[in-house]
């Protein structure tokens, strides 16, 4: 299994182009703040803040969110029907492809 | 005005094992925390949570290494300042730093340090556009004193388990509660999700979901909550709304005494973890150096030279020797 190209479009509007492996465990937003995008990830990738979210611009990509997700976005600000925790996206070969931008920071 | 030997912003993990290693010199600490209970984002948002990297504990639960380091930090009888935010800081013609509290509380030391992890925890505010007008007459953001809400008509809004929590707690106390939230998926523990169900049985508690307040109303204090849900309105009149959608960190007012900020931390020397600022410290998440990791254990050092250098200043004359706790054991103050 090789990297896979993701692209995310940062608060300002900056395209970023990314290759995230998938064999080292990591997360979407894990693999933002590898290359120092402003992702806070404040309460270390537990669902339990939405400092991660992102919308998912390519529907095949988009996802089921889990459990606790569903539960974080409900009291989420900024929240959109293709909105995702990035922590909660594991980087697997289905991610190749994928077009995502940074949803605005919470107030 | 509370004096002390150091004065520490942020009552978490590091800031209390501050308390431990000031106290092995015999320095004496008051804690200061936004937050109503010392353990920070431990305590506040993960005290269920297993943590694996802690040194000498293959598995330690947040809430238990909280409890476990006030215990390692009790002989030395640290002072804290709980609910209160670190404002503003000036320094004294003594030489002294005076740190004074949202409250206006005012605490005065030789030497400050920050441990203010990502910052001071403040409430997630819904959005409604006369909120402010009510923020200190009926709108509460976090539950302190709940003893002076009994037997009071009170709304709560929220889906997580501070909300659920607090709900439960105030139905079993004689307080009819409407417990208000977006959807009917609560983030919670099932046994207080029951708990609240059974409530409503009794009829001590009304639960509204796919519901929001989205209106308050009153004359200089709060007189009426309106709430939505896609069918109705209905209004509650009460002069009590507890909005409780979690906290978020934010650097805050710290980021506006005059310290070298980056990226959100405070850039530190690493020879003693001092900031630019002579006497201040910042020890933990809240700093910043060339391979720095915001691990638990990282702060727990940098806390240990920190108070070194610290004892220096204060005491410039007297020689510094380290003793083994393995030699003279743990002396607390009285």
């Amino acid at each position: 299994m090789g990297d896979i190209k993701i692209k995310i479009t940062d608060r300002d509007g900056a395209v970023h182009h990314l290759s995230a492996p998938t064999d080292m465990n990591m997360n979407l937003m894990e693999v933002c703040k590898s290359y120092e995008l402003p992702v806070e990830g404040v309460c270390g990738g537990m669902a339990m803040c939405a400092s991660c979210q992102v919308y998912i611009h390519t529907d095949q990509h988009v996802g089921e969110r889990n459990d606790d997700e569903e539960a974080m976005l409900d009291d989420a600000y900024h929240v959109k029907s293709n909105s995702r925790l990035g922590c909660q996206m594991p980087i697997t070969q289905d991610l190749d492809g994928a077009e995502i931008e940074l949803a605005p920071e919470e107030p | 005005m509370i004096k002390t030997d150091i004065i520490i912003v942020g009552a978490g993990p590091v800031g209390l094992f501050t308390v431990f290693e000031a106290g092995l010199m015999k320095l004496r600490c008051h804690l200061i925390d936004a937050i109503p209970q010392p353990g920070g984002q431990l305590s506040e948002i993960y005290p269920k949570k297993p943590i694996y990297d802690i040194p000498g504990y293959p598995t330690v639960l947040a809430g238990e290494l909280v409890d476990k380091l006030m215990e390692q930090a009790e002989p030395f009888k640290a002072g804290f300042t709980l609910g209160e935010r670190a404002e503003e800081i000036e320094e004294l013609a003594n030489g002294n730093f005076l740190v004074t509290t949202s409250q206006g509380t005012k605490h005065e030391a030789p030497v400050v340090m920050i441990a203010g992890g990502l910052g001071s925890f403040e409430p997630r505010k819904p959005q409604i556009e006369n909120l402010s007008d009510f923020e200190n007459s009926g709108v509460h953001y976090m539950v302190k004193d709940p003893d002076q809400f009994e037997g009071k008509e009170l709304v709560i809004s929220g889906g997580g388990d501070s909300a659920l929590d607090w709900a439960v707690y105030f139905a079993e106390k004689n307080s009819f509660v409407h417990l208000v939230h977006r959807s009917d998926r609560f983030r919670a523990h099932k046994d207080s999700l029951a708990k609240a169900y059974e409530l409503e049985k009794q009829g001590k508690m009304k639960i509204h979901t796919f519901a929001e307040v989205k209106q308050l109303n009153g004359n200089g204090q709060l007189e009426t909550i309106i709430i939505e849900t896609k069918e109705e309105s209905t209004a509650i009149d009460t002069a009590l709304w507890f909005p409780l959608f979690g906290l978020s960190p934010k650097l805050g007012p710290i980021g506006k005494w005059g310290l070298q900020i980056e990226k959100n931390a405070i850039s530190v020397d690493t020879f003693d973890y001092q900031t630019n600022r002579s006497g201040i410290y910042a020890i933990g998440d809240v700093n910043t150096y060339p391979g720095k990791l915001k691990l638990i254990l990282c702060g727990f050092h940098e806390a240990t030279l920190a108070v070194q250098s610290a004892y220096k200043r204060i005491y410039p004359e007297k020689k510094v020797t380290l003793k083994y706790t393995t030699v003279q054991g743990v002396q607390g103050f009285e």
